[in-house]
Formats: C-alpha cells, sequence, structure tokens
C-alpha cells in the first residue's frame, strides 16, 4: 500500500494526516564512531512543506537519504502514512525525489526521463503520453519533449526534474538542494515556482538546503540542524522573530550578539549587564537562572537610534562605518565592546544625516531583545 | 566548443556586413583589412603549434608511414622474372599464349640465361618457377650452363637439349610472371591460386591455412574481448564505486600484468594450467575429474585465449573506469526513487551510460587481440596460434616468403581499419572514452 502513488486513497487516513512522515528516535553512523544523527524525532503531516536547514555536515542530507532509503537508519524507525519502511528499498516506497544535480539521464530525451517512472509502473503508452504532456505542460516546456538534457538550460533541466519527480503522483517529495546550482535571479524565481507546483498538486515536500532565504520563503515550517540535532522546528517567522538559542539567531538572518551576565528576572523580562558596560533589558529564553552568563540577540532591524523616552534600553554607540544601499542604510557600530553591531536605518524622508565617528544613542524594545545561551 | 570558436568571427562579420551592405570590408584603423590583421597576428601561434609537434610527426613518418608503405608495397612485387630474365620479358608480351612462342623468345630466353649464368643470377628466378612448375629448375639450370655454346635457331637447340622446353604451361607461367606487380601473394593469403591455365582458384583443402587462421584469429579475439568486458565490467565498477585509497590498491592490482615480465606472467600460467599443474592436482585432489582425464588447457585454444584475456583485462577495465568514476551515484538513485528495481535500473540507467567506455575498451582489446603474437606463440600450441605467428614465421623465410608476410600483414592491417570503420558506423568513434 505504501508502493501504491495514491496510499493515502485507501482508507489509511488516521495514521497519515497528523504524521505523514514520522522519524522515531533515529539515529545514523557512517563508521561506527560518531553520530551523525542524533535521536532524531519529527512529524511531517500531510501536504506540508518542510525544510531542513542547516550547514554542510549537520545531518540533513543524511535525514533525506533515510527517509529516500538510499541510507538505512543505525537505529530507531522511520514510518510512511503509518508504516514503518527501514526494510522497504527505496523502488516500493514510491517517494518521488529531485537531485542537487538533477540526475537526469543523460542518454534518454526530456519525454523519456518523464516516461520512465511510468514505464516501470507498467502504465499504457497513451497513459504515460498523456501523463508526460500533462507535466510539461505543467513545468511550461511543452516544446522540450525531444531535447536531450544537455541541450537544456540549468533553469529548465531544474523544472524537468520537478516534473519527473511528480509525475508519477507521489504524495511525498524529496529535494536536495534543487536549486543550489543556479544563479541567484534563477534560483529566486525556482523558489516561487517549486512552491506553487507543491501547492496546486497538494504534495508532501521535505526540502533540504542551507540557503537559509530559500527555507524562509518556501516552507511550511523549518527544522534547523545542527550537529546531527534539530536545533529548532518552526515557521518560517517564528524562525527569525522567535529562535530559541544562539546558533538559530546567528544562522537565521543578521543578528546582533552582546554577551552579559543576568542580573535579575522579572516574570517574561530580565535585566542584564553587559560586558561592554551598561544594563539592558532582554527577554529570556534560554538562561539558566540569575548570575548566568548570556548572550542578548537582537535584530539589526529593530535597533532605533536617537530613540525616543518610550524606548527603555538605551546605550551609546560609535559609527565605524556607513554603507548606503539604497531602500536602506547599514551602520557598523561599536557598541558595548562589539564593533560587529549592525543597524539597520530604512531611507526615510525623516532620516537626519549620519558621519562616521560620531557617537549616537541607540536603543531598542525589551521585547525585540533575546537572552538566550552564551556563545563561545 | 570549436564551432562556437569558428563561427564566433564570421558571425561577427556578418553582422558588420547586415549593418551597412554593399560597404567595404572592415578594417583596422590603420585601414588594413581586419581579416589580413587577425591572419597576421595568429601567424606566430600556429607557427609555434607547428613547431612543437614538428619533431614527433617526423618521428611517426620514419618509423611507422615509411616501414608500414614499404611493407604494403613489397606484399605485390614479383621482380624475379622481369628483373633476371630482362629479355625474355621485352619479348613474351607480344606472344599470343597459344601454343609455344616464336624463336626469337626462345633466343632471348638463350641470352638471359648466358647472362644469368654470369652474373650468378640465375638461381633466383628458377627458385621462383620452379614453386610453380616443380621440374623448371631442373631444366633451366641444365640450359643455362650450356648456353654460351648453344647455337640458333635457339628454340629447336633448347628443345633438343630438354623437352621441358615444350612445357606450355611453363611458357604461360613466365608471361604472367612479368608483371613487376602481382596480387598472387594475396591471393595466397586468402587461399586462392592461379592454376595451369592462369585463372584464380582455391586452393586445394589441405593446403588453406591462412584464410582460417584469419577467421580463427579474428574469432578468439571475440571471445577474448567478450571475456574482458564480462571480468573487466565489476572490477571497474568496483574501483569506481570505493573510496580513493582503496581504490588505487585495487588499481595497482588490475595493472599487475603490465608491470611482471612476459616470461614470468607465461611460465606462471605454464605451471597453473598444464596438465600436471596447480588446477588439474586440484581438480583430480577433490576428485571431481579422474586422474587419467586431466584437462589439456595449455598449449591450445583455452590457453591462449586465458592468457590474453588476463594480459589485456586493464585495456577493458581502464577505460570502464574512467566512464564510470565520471557517472554520479544520483543517476541509480533517481531510477531507484522513480520506482525502478536495482536490475532494471543498472540495465536501463547505469550500462547505458557506460557504453562509451565499453565501446572504447572493445575497440583496444580487440585490435590489440588480432595482432598479438608473444602470448599465443608461448602459450597457443598448434591450435592457439594466431595470424601474428605465421606472419612472424613467414617473415624469417626467403624473398617470397617475406613478401607473403607482407601481404598478410596488409590484410592484417586492411581488417583492423574495416573493423575500426563498421565501429565507428554503429558506435561513434567521437563517443569513446580512453581514459
Amino acid at each position: 500500500m505504501i508502493a501504491s502513488p495514491n496510499g493515502h486513497q485507501n482508507g489509511n487516513v488516521g495514521a497519515g494526516d497528523a504524521s505523514y512522515v514520522r522519524f522515531e528516535n533515529v539515529q545514523k553512523s557512517y563508521d561506527g564512531e560518531s553520530l551523525v544523527v542524533k535521536d532524531l524525532n519529527l512529524d511531517i503531516p500531510r501536504g506540508e512543506f518542510l525544510t531542513m536547514l542547516g550547514p554542510s555536515g549537520s545531518g540533513k542530507t543524511t535525514c533525506l537519504m533515510m527517509l529516500a532509503g538510499f541510507e538505512p537508519a543505525t537505529h530507531g524507525e522511520i514510518f510512511l502514512n503509518g508504516h514503518p519502511i527501514n526494510n522497504l528499498p527505496p523502488h516500493k516506497r514510491g517517494i518521488g525525489m529531485v537531485f542537487q544535480n538533477y540526475a537526469l539521464f543523460p542518454h534518454m530525451t526530456v519525454a523519456e526521463n518523464l516516461a520512465y517512472p511510468l514505464k516501470v509502473r507498467g502504465m499504457s503508452k497513451a497513459e504515460i503520453e498523456t501523463r508526460v504532456k500533462r507535466a510539461l505542460d505543467m513545468v511550461e516546456l511543452p516544446r522540450m519533449a525531444g531535447r536531450r538534457p544537455a541541450q537544456l538550460s540549468g533553469g529548465q533541466q531544474q523544472r524537468v526534474a520537478v516534473a519527473r519527480a511528480v509525475v508519477f503522483e507521489p504524495d511525498l517529495v524529496l529535494m536536495d538542494e534543487p536549486l543550489g546550482a543556479l544563479d541567484k535571479q534563477l534560483r529566486e524565481q525556482m523558489q516561487y515556482e517549486v512552491k506553487h507546483i507543491q501547492e496546486r498538486l497538494g504534495v508532501t515536500v521535505v526540502y533540504v538546503t542551507h540557503d537559509q532565504t530559500e527555507a524562509l520563503t518556501m516552507s511550511d515550517r523549518v527544522a534547523v540542524f545542527n550537529d546531527g540535532r534539530i536545533q529548532q522546528l518552526s515557521s518560517p517567522q517564528a524562525l527569525y522573530e522567535a529562535p530559541t538559542s544562539s546558533f538559530v539567531a546567528k544562522f537565521i538572518g543578521e543578528n546582533n550578539v552582546l554577551s552579559g551576565r543576568i542580573a535579575s528576572i522579572e516574570g517574561d523580562t530580565c535585566r542584564v549587564e553587559l560586558d561592554g558596560g551598561g544594563t539592558v533589558g532582554a527577554v529570556p529564553i534560554a538562561v539558566q537562572g540569575i548570575g548566568s552568563r548570556t548572550s542578548l540577540s537582537i535584530r539589526p532591524e529593530r535597533v532605533v537610534l536617537d530613540p525616543g523616552p518610550d524606548v527603555p534600553n538605551g546605550l551609546d554607540g560609535v559609527i565605524l562605518e556607513l554603507i548606503y544601499l539604497g531602500d536602506h542604510i547599514r551602520v557598523r557600530m561599536d557598541v558595548a565592546g562589539n564593533d560587529e553591531f549592525i543597524v539597520k536605518i530604512p531611507n526615510g524622508a525623516e532620516m537626519r544625516p549620519l558621519e562616521r565617528g560620531a557617537r549616537v544613542r541607540l536603543g531598542w524594545r525589551t521585547r525585540d531583545c533575546r537572552a538566550l545561551d552564551p556563545v563561545g | 566548443m570549436t564551432d562556437t570558436a569558428m563561427s564566433g568571427p564570421a558571425s561577427f562579420a556578418d553582422a558588420g556586413r547586415t549593418r551597412d551592405p554593399g560597404a567595404a570590408p572592415l578594417t583596422t584603423a590603420d585601414g588594413l583589412p581586419l581579416k589580413a590583421a587577425l591572419r597576421r597576428s595568429q601567424r606566430r601561434l600556429r607557427l609555434q603549434a607547428v613547431l612543437l609537434v614538428l619533431p614527433l610527426l617526423l618521428f611517426i613518418f620514419v618509423t611507422f608511414a615509411i616501414p608500414i608503405a614499404m611493407m604494403m608495397s613489397r606484399s605485390v612485387q614479383n621482380p624475379e622474372v622481369s628483373e633476371f630474365l630482362p629479355e625474355t620479358a621485352a619479348v613474351i608480351d607480344d606472344w599470343d599464349g597459344e601454343g609455344l612462342p616464336g624463336e626469337e623468345v626462345y633466343a632471348a630466353m638463350a641470352r638471359d640465361l648466358a647472362t644469368g649464368q654470369e652474373n650468378n643470377t640465375v638461381g633466383r628466378v628458377t627458385a621462383r618457377i620452379n614453386r610453380e612448375i616443380p621440374g623448371a629448375r631442373g631444366f633451366m639450370l641444365g640450359t643455362a650452363r650450356e648456353a654460351a655454346t648453344l647455337q640458333p635457331p635457339y628454340k629447336e637447340a633448347m628443345l633438343a637439349a630438354n623437352k621441358g622446353w615444350g612445357n606450355e604451361r611453363y611458357w604461360r607461367l613466365l608471361k604472367r610472371e612479368t608483371r613487376s606487380i602481382t596480387p598472387a601473394y594475396y591471393l595466397l593469403a586468402l587461399d586462392y591460386e592461379y592454376d595451369s591455365n592462369g585463372a584464380i582458384v582455391k586452393r586445394p583443402e589441405n593446403y588453406q591455412v591462412y584464410q582460417p587462421l584469419f577467421l580463427r584469429t579474428a574469432w578468439m579475439s571475440l571471445v577474448i574481448t567478450g571475456l574482458t568486458i564480462l571480468l573487466g565490467y565489476p572490477v571497474a565498477y568496483l574501483l569506481a564505486s570505493l573510496p580513493l585509497r582503496t581504490s588505487n590498491l585495487l588499481m595497482i592490482l588490475v595493472l599487475l600484468p603490465f608491470w611482471t615480465s612476459l616470461l614470468v606472467r607465461t611460465s606462471a600460467w605454464i605451471v597453473l594450467l598444464q596438465q600436471q599443474g596447480v588446477i588439474n592436482d586440484l581438480l583430480v585432489f577433490s576428485g571431481l575429474l579422474g586422474d587419467g582425464s586431466r584437462l589439456r588447457m595449455i598449449y591450445n585454444q583455452t590457453g591462449t585465449i586465458v592468457a590474453m584475456t588476463h594480459v589485456l583485462l586493464p585495456f577493458m577495465i581502464l577505460p570502464l573506469y574512467s566512464v564510470m568514476k565520471t557517472i554520479s551515484p544520483s543517476y541509480m538513485r533517481a531510477a531507484r526513487s522513480l520506482g525502478a528495481s536495482n536490475f532494471r535500473a543498472f540495465v536501463t540507467v547505469y550500462l547505458p551510460m557506460t557504453i562509451p567506455g565499453i565501446a572504447a575498451g572493445t575497440l583496444l582489446v580487440f585490435i590489440l587481440a588480432v595482432g598479438y603474437y608473444i602470448t599465443p606463440a608461448l602459450v597457443g600450441g598448434d591450435s592457439g596460434i594466431f595470424i601474428s605467428n605465421l606472419i612472424a614465421e613467414n617473415m624469417r623465410g626467403t624473398g617470397a616468403q617475406v613478401r607473403l608476410a607482407a601481404a598478410l600483414s596488409t590484410l592484417l592491417l586492411v581488417g583492423v581499419l574495416l573493423f575500426y570503420w563498421l565501429f565507428n558506423k554503429i558506435v561513434g568513434v567521437d563517443r569513446l572514452k580512453f581514459g
């Protein structure tokens, strides 16, 4: 039943929808000495676009390979639609996959590539033809059927690879850094196209990337991997606005870090004595208690220069560098001993001129400053 | 790559013309035509390129092209009659070939024999003719000794001296052999010959040596090529999929046959394969074989095939390996994720992608095998020798045998070129990958 591309129509919906894909205590080691994946637990509901994001070597690709069936799990169990699939060979899992280098068969035409999974499933010639045509229309390459992959541009190959992964109507599609080889502009365009195809077909997608922009723009949820563990699993917005660890805060978007010590905790705020002098308010997220060390995380766009009286956290900083970027200005400052402190100032009508070397007052709202685990 | 490089300047020129139809061709700033300026600026580079390859070209010309041309010309040479019976050769052309020739031919023969006797060259031509007409040597040498004293009319005198001079076949042969170029050696190399009337006929069955040997050489080379594919493919796959450290070690094992002395290798095969050898002993010891029915595995076709497969295996593995190395594992993964079983994915995806390697290996191994000499000579016995062994044998013989050897070699060369041409038609040599 799992082998069937339309497994969910067979009635076993109860187990499938809340956790269509389920990793249960999965561990993976290649050499028997170190774990690449350390105790992974993850539930992916049907229809979700989930991204595994992390630096290289964080274990995200290994997870994908285990799900596809190309790598066995050393420990633990993976479920698909409620059924354990550890002993199911890849070709019986019915999972579509898009590879980093597309892996389009070079000795076949585009149409033959798309027909491959259908032929393997023993479909009739007419059926194959209509499905291939539909798939080519979907990725807007209707006239490329007779071409070889080598005759296509990178973006076209990418679309064919996506079409081939969904042409046999799998419920689950895995994508292993599929946009990595494209240039920036094309990559952004393809992000939307892939997302639209996923929404139209309603398939579940597990997407692996190390590009945080890709993760934020496409995903329903993002699992940030580091060192073989999921550091945070949440929506793109929560990931950016409310990182729960210094690693995530640093990995997603730009981030200013100020080190200090917890002076007091009152309800959902705390006071932090900065190493570079001064005391500021913050939201305690991952702190050990009063007296423990912490790293504060503040997004550059949440810092205000010359704060009004309603902004409680004020510090003095020296402007080290000004970079004009059109819609905003990046200001690098020395704040409380951190000379990499970045402030983004929107290019608004009321902006006052800034000068290098000038001493300015800056501040932020307490809820924009998160006290996380200490770095370094 | 070359296409774009070639079309680049041309299309620029086209663009210039369409912009201003009928205008003069583009020129450089000082009025020189652009094309001339380009040629001049590149002349030096071209000259440098030619100079770089010149030594090799000369070397190849002297050591490869010239010897082959000489060998090919030798295969059709037929100098004996025209060189050592020059006067006869000059007049016998006018004879119509019916009955016996006239007095002037006999007279010319008498003068030629006298000159030949004087210069000690008569033996060469008599040996040549004796091969076709046994006994001709005898009466020719006999008459040659008395040639100085012969009196006209020569026809009667010679007929009186020996009735061999009245043999019509002899004179017809002579007329045929005055031509200094002959296909006779090619005919012989294909087991054909001239009959007594000068018609081309198949040689008697028990004299047919070369054609069956050509066929056997091709057939055994095909078997060896097939075996190297069967044995080499999995090894190449293993090499390509192992981590570099391990695969390097294995590669050394693959290349070992290259680095082992030929004689060491051959004696190893003899130790292993002979009737009192290791394999037979093991088979008898394990009871699979009776002591009386030990297998003959060397000094026959089996010996040649086994030893040559071993020697030529690297030529199959290396091109295969270099192709497989470039095939990302993601292709097989893609095929499997699309629903193909391991076997089906291999047959429909992996195998087609390795065809350039298989083809290159096949070309290398087959062409090397067809011309192989030393291994069949050492372990081939009688039934396992190749055409090159007979060529080598003939090379050491008389002038006529050397010419036969040249004809055989030329046929072999043509066969190889034919194979290459056929191969190019079917597979396309530009798709091959040698390593």
